[in-house]
């Protein structure tokens, strides 16, 4: 028999999550703090109305770009939030979760070769995706000293003449790192000198700590070069409804929906009429939740102060992205050391991107109640590597 | 939010949660929380921690009942003369001035239902004013003072990116 795969595929790495995944899987009685979404269930005015619209039989297809009712909300939502205009016919279009746009985004751009930049750490994603749109990655590797913002000198040091896409991932998972406006337009500034384009992927884009957050798509001249994308998941705690949105220049989006409606033909029906309600009546529920989550932020960053553990202070997302290059071990030998013996699951920053190394991604996705166990235990473990270090 | 408004959402979910621990996750002073807290207090504020049981997991029997009543508010005095009346009865556990088919809700907690019905037909009734009553007792509790009463699981896969 021929080998019936395909050369491009059996070549990229499965997610260095994965690993992990099955150890702690094998551990009941693990504590977990590896979860990359809400521990909240998701609003019940949200899952009402889509329960609602299942009584109604709304049960069909959408259109392919999303129930026209639910762009509207989105363009909406970002033109209340940044200030900037969307066409919700023409320029926003519903996907199943950010993860589709990401793909959707890349295909639509990328001619072979072309390179793509991606700071990472970062979201697991970006650079499959890259590969399977026939781009180069180029990774930029982001610095603990810049607190993993990206600076326009390591923007401008990674683009080559055939460097096209920028992949901007802010509020970012893993590390918790924002960008504020005046990261932004330094950024914006060599876009548009090197006549480049980005993807902004702000599905944190509510879970900002420090001002509201702030798009790239909203500074002069942005709009026009930027695929902005969001969804539910993080900010509705919404994560298994799948569902997703991009705003874009319809020279993009035409493209963009192109291939969604050859791949997906539309996203979830039901999902789309529970985010409805979502944007029209959410924003005290996640007002809730964003305050429930700055409160933990705090908890676990006294709590590593007083571990003596260097972390430098994240503003978004819910994920801290603590050092732990004092006990000369690997991430991975530190997480899974960590698991075994104190049974606690964190995730290796290398599973990120190699820059993650020495660091690892602690979720604040859980109560207070389980943080504070966790804290304890962890407390423990770095007391015992510390004796063992100086033994 | 105020601050004091941030500390009263807190506390009125977790009133076991202390000084220190609220300062951290506040991201404020422990001194100004110490100052709020007490101020809190000495204004009524904050007029008591109790503790959310549910008795339904213990051998103790418990009976609670909701009662509507009906009443002719005294000249002078509308209806708080007579609600005090009621609420001074250890067993009452609220009393509540309501507006609609009825005037006060009052709960009750006793060892049974007999207790709960002779202190219905011996006291509440036979006072002056009120006009009639309606006793519903409570068979079970699903949520209480906005807390599920059954605890649900984490449902959620233990590793995701």
């Amino acid at each position: 028999m021929r080998n019936p795969l395909a050369d491009k595929i059996v070549d990229i790495k499965p997610s260095g999550i994965r690993k992990f995944f099955d150890i702690v899987n094998e551990m009941e009685d693990a504590i977990s703090l590896g979860v990359g979404e809400p521990d909240f269930d998701t609003p019940w005015r949200i899952r009402d109305e889509g329960i609602y619209s299942l009584e109604r039989g709304k049960t069909f297809y959408t259109s392919n770009a999303g129930l026209k009712e639910l762009r509207t909300e989105i363009s909406k939502y970002i033109k209340r939030t940044q200030g900037v205009t969307y066409d919700p016919i023409k320029e926003v279009l519903v996907t199943v979760g950010g993860s589709e746009a990401i793909d959707l985004a890349l295909r639509a751009m990328i001619n072979p070769g072309d390179e793509v930049l991606i700071p990472q750490p970062s979201y697991v994603s970006y650079e499959p995706c890259a590969i399977l749109a026939d781009a180069k990655p180029v990774i930029i590797e982001l610095k603990a000293e810049n607190e993993f913002r990206l600076t326009a000198q390591e923007l401008r040091d990674a683009i080559t003449d055939k460097t096209k896409v920028l992949v901007l991932p802010f509020p970012n998972n893993p590390t918790g790192a924002i960008m504020e406006k005046s990261d932004l337009e330094a950024i914006a500034e060599v876009i548009l000198e090197k006549d480049l384009f980005v993807i902004t992927d702000e599905i944190y884009a509510e879970l900002s700590y420090k001002d509201k957050h702030v798009s790239i798509v909203s500074l002069p001249g942005m709009q026009e070069r930027c695929v902005l994308i969001n969804g539910f998941s993080k900010a509705y705690a919404m994560t298994g409804w799948r569902l997703g949105y991009a705003c874009a220049p319809a020279l993009i989006m035409e493209q963009m929906t192109k291939i969604h409606q050859f791949a997906i033909m539309c996203a979830p029906t039901t999902s789309q009429y529970a985010a409805v309600e979502a944007l029209r009546n959410g924003d005290d529920d996640v007002a809730e939740m964003r305050e429930a989550y700055n409160q933990r932020r705090r908890f676990l960053m006294h709590a590593f102060k007083e571990m003596g553990l260097e972390c430098f202070e994240p503003y978004g997302a819910f994920y801290v992205f603590p050092c732990i290059k004092e006990f000369g071990m690997t991430s991975d030998e530190f997480a899974e050391r960590l698991l075994r013996e104190e049974k606690v699951a964190v995730v290796p920053g290398t599973a990120f991107g190699d820059c993650g190394e020495g660091f690892l991604r602690i979720s604040y996705a859980y109560s207070l109640e389980n943080l504070k166990i966790a804290m304890k235990k962890i407390a423990k473990f770095i007391e015992k590597l510390r004796a063992e270090k100086n033994a | 939010m105020e601050m004091r408004e941030r500390i009263l959402a807190i506390i009125e979910k977790n009133s076991r949660v202390d000084i220190r621990e609220l300062a951290v996750i506040m991201g404020a002073e422990e001194i100004t929380i110490a100052n709020e807290l007490q101020a809190l207090e000495e204004e009524g504020v904050i007029c008591g921690y109790h503790t959310m049981i549910d008795w339904e997991k213990t051998s103790i029997e418990k009976v609670t009942a909701l009662i509507e009543v009906r009443i002719t508010p005294q000249r002078g005095q509308g209806y708080d003369h007579i609600a005090e009346r009621i609420y001074k009865y250890p067993e009452v556990n609220s009393v509540y001035l309501i507006s609609g088919g009825y005037d006060l809700m009052v709960t009750l907690e006793g060892k049974s239902l007999k207790s709960i019905s002779s202190f219905v037909s011996e006291k509440l009734s036979t006072l002056d004013g009120v006009l009639s009553t309606a006793t519903h007792f409570i068979l079970k509790k699903y949520k209480d003072h906005g807390t599920i009463l059954h605890k649900e699981e984490d449902a959620r896969e233990k590793v995701s990116p």
